[in-house]
């Protein structure tokens, strides 16, 4: 695809030291422990086609005999049943998710840009400080972040939620090693020709790291398509398909049906985008090292 | 003669300013490429973090404007406060098993993947035991799993072989609670590392291998410990620091599984006791210490992760 992901072409070979036996027990146990991860979704799933009836039979059973999307079904009655219509929740959640993921790939991939491939005064200062920065998780952050909302007045705005999400380090920390690997002399030649930095950024060094993209976006994605945003949002109409869906779960025993087919609606999106970008982000992750 | 030297010093200090000068213009470009990533990044990243240090060292309710109180929330914290010291406890009970056993899980379970030859079945397993950590709230099933009624799986199967004649009452009992969150806790353990363990795997270069069978490796794990590993060092610290900040951090799946607060506060973390002290007492100084506190003893940990990954190899 590019000069980059040539790098990572590389031919896998017998490996003499390993005994056909010790492969079996290797995936045997790899099975075995795979089971153990899988089996929880599985219930998911197979809970979320369940009618009442096998929901609450005894001895439970992990499979569904007689599916029914009758569950999937009553999620969307609760919810049309909800003061705010179910689709402003999911209009908000996809409006949140794919603006903080859009801005947040070209605002990481900018500064990752410059920080890769130009060279200025500070620049290890501010990469040593994102670096750190990986560390910052949100509870940390959430009180003051919560009064800096408050001054500004962007409580109960989509861009509370939507702005500190275009700045996480993890996203342009991953951006910046896998930048360091475009060859300088392919800038170099653009520039020659007289192409501006912001061509050269969006023209020559963006195409070259399509797969950099795919794994920004899938992790900014993860992040937003949870976000409940419940410490900014007040207004019902602006809440999050998160939240709307945490309140049915809330409805206990009598909603075990709908829970479900919560779950599954919320987890299946995730897990359908890595699936179809896995070998890219593993590409990308294989320059995520932090040097000392 | 000293004058002479005044005046080369004056004129060098001249030339390097000016030198400075002509690189901040030849800079310009590059800051603007940062500016706007780095603006959000200070005012919600980095201005929180300092905020958060000088809050702790206040009384503050929102109400009111801060007061300054030195100390005293760090002193009430260690020797007032029987709840946070519950926390620390299972926090670190938490973050040992997320931390180290669920670090090495992933190193361990990556390097297996990693020894299968087929790249289709590779990305199948990676897929298997990524997709807990991905899939959002799906730690919700095990609320199925384990609920108190006969229908829950675990209580199910129990009655069922009849090892217990009345349902369980799993997350209303202190002794159970602990257990079957770590269970949930590890299956949710994989995390960002684990993708880049997987890569850093697949990137070692071959021909080092080869120079390892010459020099007499014997098995599979003299080759990861000889090569494998001293050649994915960068990764092993990224995961590191991934870990150590998701072990700290746990608190969404205890409080949705176990309530929050817990009975007996046998699920209550250090970041539970921020929740509450943060977003339900509004005493938002006292929340500032804890969270300072917890944001330095990572960085503490990071450094110690970076101590014993030098002798990775050795």
């Amino acid at each position: 695809m590019s000069a980059v992901s040539a790098v990572f072409r590389k031919k896998k070979r017998a490996k003499p030291n390993h005994s056909a036996a010790g492969n079996f027990l290797n995936m045997l146990l790899l099975v075995v422990m795979g089971a153990f991860m899988v089996v929880p979704l599985v219930l998911s799933i197979s809970n979320s086609l369940k009618p009442l009836e096998e929901l609450f039979v005894f001895p439970p059973r992990l499979l569904v005999r007689n599916p029914t999307g009758k569950n999937y079904h009553d999620v969307f009655v609760l919810m049309s049943e909800s003061w705010v219509p179910f689709s402003r929740y999911i209009f908000n959640t996809v409006f949140i998710t794919l603006t903080g993921t859009l801005g947040h790939l070209i605002i990481a991939s900018m500064c990752a840009y410059a920080l890769a491939k130009h060279k200025f005064p500070g620049r290890n200062l501010i990469f040593g400080i994102i670096v750190t920065a990986l560390m910052f998780s949100g509870q940390v952050t959430a009180i003051p972040n919560y009064l800096i909302m408050s001054k500004i007045g962007w409580l109960d705005h989509y861009v509370a939620i939507v702005v500190p999400a275009l700045a996480k380090p993890l996203g342009l920390f991953l951006m910046k090693q896998f930048m360091e690997q475009i060859p300088d002399t392919l800038l170099e030649a653009a520039r020659i020709d007289g192409a501006s930095e912001v061509h050269t950024f969006f023209r020559i060094a963006m195409p070259q790291v399509k797969s950099a993209w795919l794994t920004l976006i899938i992790f900014s994605f993860q992040d937003l398509w949870n976000a409940q945003g419940a410490n900014y949002i007040y207004s019902e109409e602006l809440k999050t398909l998160p939240y709307a869906l945490s309140q049915i779960a809330a409805g206990g025993i009598s909603r075990a049906g709908a829970t479900a087919a919560v779950t599954v609606i919320m987890m299946i999106v995730p897990i359908v985008i890595f699936v179809v970008s896995q070998s890219n982000i593993i590409e990308t992750m294989a320059s995520s090292g932090i040097k000392e | 003669m000293e004058k002479g030297l005044v005046h080369v010093l004056r004129a060098d200090l001249a030339r390097r300013r000016k030198a400075t000068i002509k690189q901040m213009k030849k800079s310009k470009i590059s800051f603007l490429f940062i500016a706007p990533y780095c603006i959000i990044f200070t005012v919600f990243y980095l201005v929180p973090v300092v905020t958060s240090i000088g809050l702790s060292f206040t009384y503050y309710n929102v109400l009111e404007s801060p007061r300054f109180i030195g100390w005293q929330n760090y002193i009430n914290l260690f020797f007032a406060d029987d709840v946070f010291l519950t926390a620390v406890k299972n926090t670190f009970l938490f973050a040992v098993v997320t931390g180290p056993v669920g670090y090495f899980m992933a190193l361990i379970i990556a390097w297996m993947i990693n020894e299968i030859k087929k790249p289709v079945l590779r990305a199948i397993m990676t897929l298997v035991f990524y997709a807990p950590t991905i899939s959002g709230q799906a730690y919700f099933i095990w609320k199925f799993i384990f609920s108190s009624d006969s229908y829950g799986f675990a209580n199910g199967w129990l009655m069922k072989l009849g090892a217990t004649y009345s349902p369980i009452l799993w997350f209303e009992d202190a002794k159970y609670i602990q257990p079957i969150l770590i269970v949930v806790v590890l299956w949710m353990s994989m995390g960002t590392g684990f993708l880049s363990f997987i890569a850093g795997l697949q990137n070692v270069d071959r021909s080092l291998y080869e120079a390892g069978y010459m020099d007499g490796i014997k098995n599979r794990f003299q080759e990861l410990w000889y090569i494998t590993l001293p050649s994915m060092k960068p990764q092993l610290m990224f995961g590191a620091v991934m870990t150590i900040t998701s072990s700290f951090a746990i608190h969404d799946q205890l409080a949705a599984l176990a309530g929050f607060p817990s009975v007996g506060y046998a699920a209550h973390t250090v970041v539970s006791h921020l929740v509450d002290y943060g977003t339900i007492r509004f005493e938002m100084g006292y929340a500032s210490a804890i969270a300072t506190l917890l944001f330095m003893v990572m960085i503490l940990c990071n450094k110690l992760v970076q101590f014993l990954l030098r002798k990775v190899g050795q």
